[in-house]
């Protein structure tokens, strides 16, 4: 459905995206995993038809985005990364507005907007302003409004950035929903767990560049560990602690500010012998790797930084 | 998809079709504020009308009326006031209105999410403008005519001269507006732009009295077109000649104005 090679956006002398390829297929869910700043929205605003490529090559359903951009975004639904609602209207006429947009009936508008409404619970809001309404109910409006053309691929630009966790599993709900539907969802996240919930397949994104790509699974099995001990200790013994703890067999040791991660098969043995080289840390975590991990791994840097 | 098929043969429809999509949502948020803009149509034409032309008319014409083509004073400013209407309309809509869809709201982003081009944004508001133009226009001429400053029924083809005149200002200034990340600039407009054309172009006093090196530049600006012509129109003394002139000088600035519009449209809204 979309196909990329060297796909580069430049802006002035700044990379924002350096040679990405990338295909996509119909009815998957694909993530672009990345901090602010890896080139995620800039991806995402060429493949809206927004934003011209600087190089390379991009194919959206088979359409040129430069030559044919209002002919793919007839096919395409956005949920931008900051709401762009007519705040001064009521919930239903944006989605009125937004329709004649793409050109449908009144009573096509009429049709959809009741059965939008109630697939994002907002049918009680109907006539009310969009002003005074909750981040995750405006929300939950931007995707209401994006499916209005009845999308055959749905662009998420940080879907749940900024919302309470209540209202990021009420948005995560609808997607799962979408996807069972088999609309093809494109999103990109700088939160693992929205990446881990959502994608079939992701790719991890930092400073412009691809760094891996892969289900969640896979890219967790590949560049970690199955368990992690997390290990936190006194601040004035923490660098002597993190040298003491070379000592004990690991795949790998990250020396973070606050804590010691070791990267293990069975972290419950491992925290048996920090403790038996009389290493007796402050509080003790044993978890499942997870992209966050990843992410560690392959860039050095944290994701939500 | 039924949708998505049709749009597919977007090369077959005219940009007018979406450029009518986008004036479709001006009108919808112009609901909620329409009968307020009309309170202000109509006392703007009272107060003007009133303090200047009856006011300070009656002072005026005392003096007798020769220098003003011997008409009374009201009459006289009337048509000049129609087309500073306009100025002011266009100007003001051209401005914050179109800051505040770029900037503060983004609803000019949301339309580009649609198949609507940046151009069919341009067009589709200045559609809007052009409506708003002729519904204040509308109002000033009848309220001109009820206080008995027309003397021609020629004075109905000042209102599309008129309103040609706010359509100039408006494709040169929003194609300017567009490209602006804050307001500040606009207040300049409003002062320096403004002002000055208000009280120079000919509304208050022909431009023949003007020192003799600054008729030229009266001569050059667009309010001073529109002013000449709806006058001359509401007088019922428009040539041909001189008619068509007023209107191509309009006619090309705003076709320039379109062009530079489509241009930095595109740039501001495809990053």
């Amino acid at each position: 459905m979309i196909r990329a090679r060297g796909l580069v956006k430049r802006f002035g002398d700044f990379i924002a995206v350096d040679a990405i390829d990338f295909e996509l297929h119909r009815g998957e869910a694909f993530g672009f995993l990345g901090p602010n700043g890896a080139g995620k929205s800039s991806t995402m605003r060429m493949i809206g038809c927004v934003s011209p490529p600087t190089e390379g090559e991009l194919s959206i359903l088979g359409l040129d985005p430069v030559a044919d951009g209002p002919a793919i975004r007839a096919r395409l639904g956005v949920v931008p990364q900051e709401d762009t609602l007519d705040l001064e209207l009521t919930v239903r006429e944006n989605l009125l507005v937004y329709g004649r947009y793409f050109g449908l009936s009144r009573d096509e508008i009429r049709e959809r907007t009741a059965r939008l409404l109630d697939f994002v619970q907002l049918s009680d809001r109907a006539d009310d302003q969009v002003e005074p309404l909750s981040g995750g109910m405006k929300r939950r409006l931007t995707i209401a409004r994006s499916l209005i053309n009845e999308p055959e691929i749905l662009l998420l630009d940080e879907p749940t950035t900024g919302l309470d966790p209540q209202a990021r599993h009420a948005v995560w709900d609808r997607l799962f929903r979408l996807k069972q539907q088999g609309v093809t969802l494109i999103l990109t996240t700088h939160y693992m767990d929205e990446a881990e919930q959502l994608c079939d397949r992701l790719v991890v994104m930092d400073r412009g560049k691809f760094a891996a790509e892969g289900s969640p699974r896979e890219l967790i099995e590949r560049y970690s560990t199955p368990e992690v001990l997390e290990l936190r200790f006194d601040p004035d013994r923490h660098q002597i602690a993190a040298e003491k703890l070379g000592g004990v067999p690991a795949e790998r040791q990250e020396v973070l500010a606050d804590r010691i991660l070791l990267y293990v098969t069975d972290g419950d043995i491992t925290l048996g012998r920090v403790r038996a080289l009389g290493l007796e840390p402050l509080t003790s975590l044993v978890r499942r790797s997870t992209l966050e991990d990843v992410f560690l791994r392959l860039t050095g840097r944290r994701l939500e930084d | 998809m039924a949708a998505g098929t049709r749009e597919l043969t977007r090369s077959a429809l005219p940009g007018a079709v979406f450029a009518v999509r986008e004036l479709r949502f001006w009108l919808t948020d112009y609901r909620r504020t329409w009968r307020g803009s009309i309170y202000s149509s109509l006392l703007n034409p009272l107060l003007f009308l009133g303090a200047m032309g009856l006011g300070l008319g009656s002072l005026v014409n005392k003096q007798g009326d020769a220098a003003i083509g011997g008409v009374s004073y009201l009459t006289f400013i009337a048509p000049g006031l129609l087309a500073a209407t306009a100025m002011t309309t266009a100007v003001g809509e051209s401005t914050y209105p179109v800051l505040a869809s770029v900037k503060w709201v983004k609803t000019y982003q949301a339309a580009t999410a649609s198949p609507l081009r940046p151009a069919d944004i341009f067009h589709g508001h200045m559609l809007f403008v052009a409506l708003r133009l002729t519904m204040n226009c509308a109002i000033f001429l009848a309220v001109s005519a009820v206080l008995g400053a027309v003397d021609s029924y020629w004075a109905l083809a000042s209102l599309p001269v008129a309103v040609l005149t706010g359509v100039t200002f408006n494709a040169t200034i929003e194609s300017w507006a567009i490209t602006r990340t804050r307001d500040t600039s606009f207040a300049v407009i409003f002062r320096f732009g403004m002002i000055p054309l208000f009280l120079f172009s000919g509304i208050f006093f022909p431009v023949t009295q003007l020192p003799g090196w600054l008729q030229p530049i009266a001569y050059a600006t667009p309010l001073w077109h529109g002013v000449a012509l709806c006058r001359s129109l509401s007088l019922g003394v428009a040539t041909l000649g001189g008619a068509l002139t007023h209107v191509a000088y309009l006619a090309g600035l705003t076709a320039i104005g379109v062009a530079a519009g489509n241009r930095s449209y595109r740039r501001r809204l495809y990053v």
